[in-house]
């Protein structure tokens, strides 16, 4: 079979485009995470988004709309995260702990209590892009023109604020409502992110793109943009090649990432790259 | 009537139910250079963070330019080198442009030229702040606070790290930009030596005020004498009268 064969496959087509607006949005959103040492945000929403799943099936929510559907909860879990961070007693790796350990509890205790969904709920663990329907797709669109324009309007208050939240505030930049900017998106960045990755892999969506990028000694407005790169590099090779081989989607991105990574730590070894 | 850059009153600062500062009140005006020293833990860094809103104080109030830090809104007026930058970590993408040129809404590339070569950084403006030495970071960091060239400098321990001889010509140009502009400086340090030979007033803080006032008064005070001893007090007070009398 031939890559314009492949690409005939309406279902292809729109798993293509919407894990390109996935990938996009979670790299661009990655880089800002990482450097606020922030990285393991999206394994904690995943698990939330895991509860949300299950809370949202249990209320009887078409299939069709459980995305949408789960978001307002993950989203509350986004802020309720950053609310613990700036309480000073807790750091961030532990406040992610606490909100993601509450998600997994959830969605374990509705799951053992009502056997008739935990096939679809199940699937939610391990995601596929190939079964994207036309409103998850519309709406990783949307998400996409909302991060993009809002990263674009923000930026200098973004960078600021990634660079060091103190000065920052001693900036005039409204340093609250930037943060709540950048966790409600990441909120929503998880819940799209699941649908590629599963729920197993959203983090590797957030961090293995700016990571990559990060390896490339660039300034900031390169280092997104060259995230934003691999990352939807990965995305259209995993998934053509999880088709050809008939190999899970979420599985065969993640390690098309890693790959780039690896690929980027040899050339620096070899290539005079700046380490 | 001109009005205080600064003026705190009754000012106490709690962490877990401890005083970190209790009961400071100060008044900085126009044109002043107030070095700030005490030991580790005395509330010196925490006094600057209330003053600028980063820490919420649990009593007393705080004025900048007249108005609350939270209805203060001409934050370009106020340069701050903060003690620890949290971001200076050796991946972070941004280059020594973009670092100084930080929170500034409109950018001015001939204001970014002239205090690149004030802080004598042009020649790194492409390179990564993570690939500097600690001085060139350190210079980095001046450089965005003079940037807007503000009524209001604070540093906060700016020369930790800094070789001698970087050291010298930043407190000069300190002093410069005290004397030339009148820009207020607030100025906190372990190094009271330097503050006697630049500084006009004095605040030495162990959680609450042990001194505060000209340096006239304080090499005069009995109770200083007590509370340092004699060869401290001379030798911050024997700096202070070199620079006085042009030595």
């Amino acid at each position: 079979m031939e890559l314009c064969d492949i690409l005939n496959y309406e279902f292809i087509r729109r798993a293509i485009a919407a894990g390109i607006m996935i990938a996009a949005v979670s790299s661009i959103l990655g880089v800002f995470l990482v450097l606020r040492r922030f990285s393991l945000i999206g394994d904690g929403l995943a698990h939330v988004t895991f509860g949300s799943v299950a809370v949202v099936m249990l209320i009887g929510v078409s299939p069709m709309y459980i995305t949408l559907a789960a978001l307002p909860l993950v989203m509350l879990s986004s802020l309720a995260i950053l609310k613990l961070t700036h309480s000073k007693r807790i750091q961030s790796d532990a406040a992610i702990g606490i909100v993601s350990s509450i998600g997994i509890a959830t969605g374990i205790i509705l799951v053992s209590l009502s056997n008739g969904y935990n096939v679809d709920l199940f699937s939610y663990l391990f995601g596929n892009i190939l079964t994207v329907t036309q409103t998850e797709l519309f709406l990783s669109i949307i998400v996409f023109i909302t991060v993009a324009t809002t990263v674009i309007i923000f930026y200098d208050d973004l960078l600021a604020v990634t660079f060091d939240e103190e000065l920052a505030r001693t900036m005039g930049i409204k340093t609250k409502r930037i943060n709540i900017i950048l966790f409600v998106l990441t909120a929503v960045a998880a819940v799209l992110a699941m649908k590629v990755a599963g729920i197993m892999l959203v983090s590797a969506m957030l961090i293995l793109p700016p990571l990559i990028a990060l390896q490339l000694s660039l300034n900031f407005k390169m280092t997104i943009i060259a995230s934003l790169f691999f990352s939807i590099l990965s995305v259209i090779c995993g998934i053509i090649t999880a088709f050809l081989l008939n190999l899970p989607a979420g599985g065969t991105i993640v390690l098309f990432n890693i790959a780039f990574l690896f690929l980027i730590f040899g050339a620096k070894k070899i290539l005079p790259l700046p380490r | 009537m001109s009005i205080n850059v600064i003026s705190v009153e009754n000012l106490t600062f709690c962490y877990n139910g401890l005083e970190v500062i209790s009961d400071i009140s100060l008044v900085v005006k126009k044109g002043d250079y107030l070095g700030i020293a005490g030991p580790n833990g005395s509330g010196k860094s925490t006094l600057i963070k209330s003053i600028l809103g980063i820490l919420q104080p649990q009593k007393g109030c705080v004025n900048i330019f007249g108005q609350s830090p939270t209805s203060f809104h001409q934050w370009n007026r106020i340069g701050y080198l903060p003690q620890r930058i949290n971001a200076l970590n050796q991946h972070f993408p941004s280059t020594v442009e973009e670092i100084v040129q930080l929170g500034m809404k409109k950018r001015n590339s001939v204001e970014l030229k002239r205090v690149l070569e004030l802080m004598g950084i042009a020649h790194l403006a492409n390179r990564l702040i993570g690939e500097l030495s600690y001085g060139e970071q350190q210079r980095t960091m001046l450089a965005r606070a003079l940037i807007n060239q503000p009524d209001l400098l604070i540093f906060d321990e700016p020369t930790t790290a800094l070789d001698p001889e970087t050291r010298e010509i930043f407190y000069s140009l300190i002093d410069e930009i005290n004397r030339v502009k009148g820009t207020t400086i607030i100025l906190i340090t372990h190094d009271t030596g330097a503050i006697g030979q630049y500084a006009s007033n004095l605040l030495y803080l162990d959680k609450k005020i042990i001194f505060s006032g000209t340096f006239e008064d304080f090499c005069a005070s009995p109770d200083m004498t007590g509370f340092f001893g004699l060869d401290s007090q001379h030798l911050i007070c024997h700096q202070h009268n070199k620079t006085e009398n042009g030595i």
